[in-house]
Order: C-alpha cells, then structure tokens, then sequence
C-alpha cells in the first residue's frame, strides 16, 4: 500500500499529460478537417502540417511521461 | 499497364507477407511466455516485457523444456567484447549459460564477469556475486566498457548490409536500364519521395542535393529497423535510446556544422527586436537548438517504439492473464484480435516515425541554410518586416 501511493502523483501527472495531448490533437485534427472541407484542393499541404504539428505536439507529451516515469 | 499490376501484387505480396509475420510474432513471444517456467503470474509477465524491451547479449528466439525435463533455447551466442581493467577481453556469450541473474562467473585473463539484468560487471577480487548498495550502485563490481556485438548491434549491421546491397544494386541497375527490376521497383518510389517531398520543399531547390543523402539513410534506417522490430525475431534497435540518440546527434551535427551566417545571427543576437529582449532570446534559441530539437527528436522515436512493443506484448499477455475468466478460447481469441489490431497499427506508426523523423531533420537543415533575400538593418525601418521574416522562419 504505501509503495502506491508514492506513484499516485506519477499517475496522476501522466492522466493530466494524456488529456492535454489529446485536446491539442483534436483541436489540430479538427482544425485540419475543417480546411480540407473549406479547400479540398490543398489537402495534400494541409495533411503535412497537421503530421509535422502532431509530431511536435507528441514528442513533448512523450517528453513529459519519460520525464516524469 | 503490366508495370502497375506487377507492383500492385507485389505490395499485396508485400503486405500479406508482413501480416503473416506478425501473427507468428504473436504466436512465436506466446510460446516463449508459456516456455519460460510457465510464466501465469503478472510480475514474470511484466519482466518478460521489460527484458524484451532491454538489449541482449544473445540472440535468444524460443525457450521450451523438452520431454527429458531440460531446458532447450533455440538461437545462438554472440560475441562479447569488454574494456575493463585489464585491457580488450573476448569471449562469446554461450559462457553466461544464459543467465541474466549475475549467477554464472565467467573468469577471462584473470578478470571475472557476470551478467547481471543483460548488463555487464567485473567482480573485484574476492567477490563471488555483484551486490548493490541502496542507489542500486555495485558495491563490488564495476562496469567496463561494453563493446559488445549486441543484439541490436547485431540487428543494425544485418540492416546496414541489407541496405548496402538493395540500394547499391538499385543505383547499378540505371546504367542499364530506366527502370530498376526486382526490390529495387518498391524502392525508386520512396526515394523519389524522399527527394521530392521531404528534401526539396523544406531545404529549398538549390541546397537539398548535398542533404538528400543523409535524409535517405537516416528514413530507410529507421523504417528498415522499424519493420524488423515487428518480426518475430524479437529486435527492439529504434527503442533502444542510445541509438534514437546517435540518430538526433546527427542531425544537430550536420544543422550546427552546415549553418550560415544568417542562422547563427538569428540565433545569438536576434534582429528587429528590443535589445533587452536580445539577450534572453539567444539563450531560449540556444537551449532549443542544442538540447530540445534533438531531445525531442530521440525521445519521439524512443518512446513511440518502445510503446508499440509493450502494447503488442501486453495484449499478447492477455491470452494468460484473463485465461481463468475466459476459457482459453476466449482469451487466445480476445488477445490475437486486439495484438492483430495494433501490429497493423504499428505497421503504420513504423513508417510514420521514419517519416517524421526525417521530415523534422530535413526541417531543422532547412532552417540552418535558408538564405534571405535581403539585409538586415536593426535602425528601426526594417522592424515589421524583419520581424515577419522571424516569424516566417518559425513556421
């Protein structure tokens, strides 16, 4: 019992990183949506700054839970 | 027409054949758990995955006990090359019997060796086991140097030579003929878009030549490694962090080393801002160039699959914890549906972390070597636009 709660913080720090790492992913994948509606023409660029921004966002959403493990 | 149905059964092939390797992976790790001391409890489970994850000094693919009650591991010994105290030492691997407990001593030129948790120890005199104090230091034992020929050393010299042959027959082949016969057909696709797509729009049309070259090795490299770590063969090199790390000092090598005039003056004295503000961007521009755009690099790679592989092996694992709820039928069917799933998913995740990898470095060059059009004068009537040129550099 006590060597639990000494990774409650852990565990609750990698729940906080998850939930900000998918709220930034929803709001790039939604965003990027909307412009392939708006310009279906440009989805090709669109799809490539969405992957580049999601990289970014994940490597830091990794660096938190590495850090923090 | 012939060509594009030829390669649309090749893929097909392709794809069908690494669908298949992947449910023997699944098979292949299931019977290793069971092999193993008939692992049912979650702590052996939870090692097994830990020591899957860890570099080996062995390549060691089954463990079974045979009908006369004796252990049987099916594959073979590598070399161990150590700097210790005195000097070179060499021997294979075969002398640890296996073990990874720090049981077994292996006495070489008068230096004794156990293998403790797949790392190395030479025994000070008198000691007969490695112990650790409370920072799980050795107490007495120290660590020499492991040259060893590990197995991810051993899986990234396989893929070195797989590559040298398949992409020095492919470059052959054009003096030939236009279009390359063989492997070399799946190949000239995805170099043409490396250049194309990745190189050429971030490094700009002039400079991409000199860097096409790295980008190229750096995608396959990772795809390559990526795509065996999903075999049975049990390799995790792109998880392993010493080499995500040897990839991303690389790159900072090449963007620091192939830096222009305008990218350091970017970097240590910033124009068209304040000259207060001067100071502490230089130092958040350091820190990003140095240490978080590598950082960033290596762990992305690291810990994507580092994390694919714990998943695939706890789903796996789901066959022996939920067997008592389940019925064996359930549960072997429950875990190969969802181990199926994410091995797809990873096939994925495989190329995509290539690709990103080799996207940001390409994007990392770009920034060192863009040139700008026109000079910078920091009088105050070039602000706004210099600013917007910073700006633009960011995005």
């Amino acid at each position: 019992m006590e060597e639990m709660v000494t990774y409650v913080p852990n565990l609750v720090g990698a729940g906080l990183i998850v939930i900000g790492a998918g709220i930034g992913l929803g709001k790039i994948g939604g965003a990027a949506m909307e412009g392939i509606a708006r310009q279906p023409e440009a989805t090709g660029k669109i799809q490539t700054a969405m992957i580049i921004i999601a990289a970014l966002l994940e490597g830091l959403a990794f660096g938190a839970l590495f850090l923090g493990k | 027409m012939k060509i594009s149905f030829y390669s649309i059964k090749f893929f097909g092939l392709l794809f069908s054949f690494l669908l298949t390797l992947n449910g023997f992976a699944n098979e292949g790790s299931d019977n290793a758990s069971q092999g193993d001391e008939r692992i049912n409890t979650e702590n052996e489970i939870k090692e097994y995955i830990q020591h899957h994850i860890k570099d080996a000094h062995d390549f060691h693919l089954v463990s079974y006990t045979n009908d006369a009650g004796e252990r049987v591991h099916v594959g073979f010994p590598l070399p161990v090359i150590l700097y210790g105290r005195d000097g070179i030492t060499t021997f294979m691997s075969s002398e640890f019997h296996h073990d990874t407990e720090g049981k077994v001593v292996v006495e070489k030129n008068g230096s004794r060796f156990v293998n403790y948790h797949s790392k190395i120890y030479e025994l000070e005199n008198g000691a007969s086991e490695v112990a650790f104090d409370a920072d799980k230091h050795p107490v007495n034992a120290s660590r020499p140097l492991d040259l060893s020929i590990s197995k991810s050393v051993f899986g990234i010299l396989v893929i070195g030579l797989l590559m040298l042959w398949w992409f020095s027959s492919l470059a052959r082949q054009y003096k030939k003929r236009s279009i390359p016969k063989g492997f070399g057909r799946v190949l000239e696709p995805l170099v043409i878009y490396v250049r194309d797509e990745i190189a050429k729009p971030n490094i700009g049309e002039k400079k991409y030549r000199k860097f096409t070259g790295y980008l190229m090795t750096v995608f396959f490299f990772i795809w390559f490694l990526n795509i065996l770590g999903l075999t049975p063969l049990g390799f995790n090199v792109t998880g392993q962090i010493a080499v995500t790390a040897a990839l991303a000092i690389f790159t900072l090598i090449i963007y620091t080393v192939s830096g222009n005039r305008d990218y350091w003056i970017h970097m240590i004295w910033m124009p068209g801002v304040p000259i207060l503000i001067r100071p502490v961007l230089a130092l958040i521009e350091l820190l990003g160039a140095f240490v978080i755009k590598p950082f960033s690099l290596l762990v992305r790679l690291f810990a994507n699959i580092s994390a694919g592989h714990i998943i695939v092996m706890s789903l796996v694992a789901i066959m022996i914890t939920l067997k008592s709820e389940m019925t064996v039928f359930g549960s072997t069917t429950l875990s190969f549906v969802l181990a199926l799933f994410i091995t797809v998913i990873e096939l994925l995740v495989a190329f995509l972390q290539a690709y990103i990898f080799t996207m940001l470095s390409a994007l990392f060059i770009g920034m060192a070597v863009a040139e700008h059009d026109h000079e910078h004068d920091s009088d105050g009537t070039h602000e706004l636009s210099d600013a917007e040129d910073v700006r633009a550099d960011f995005i």
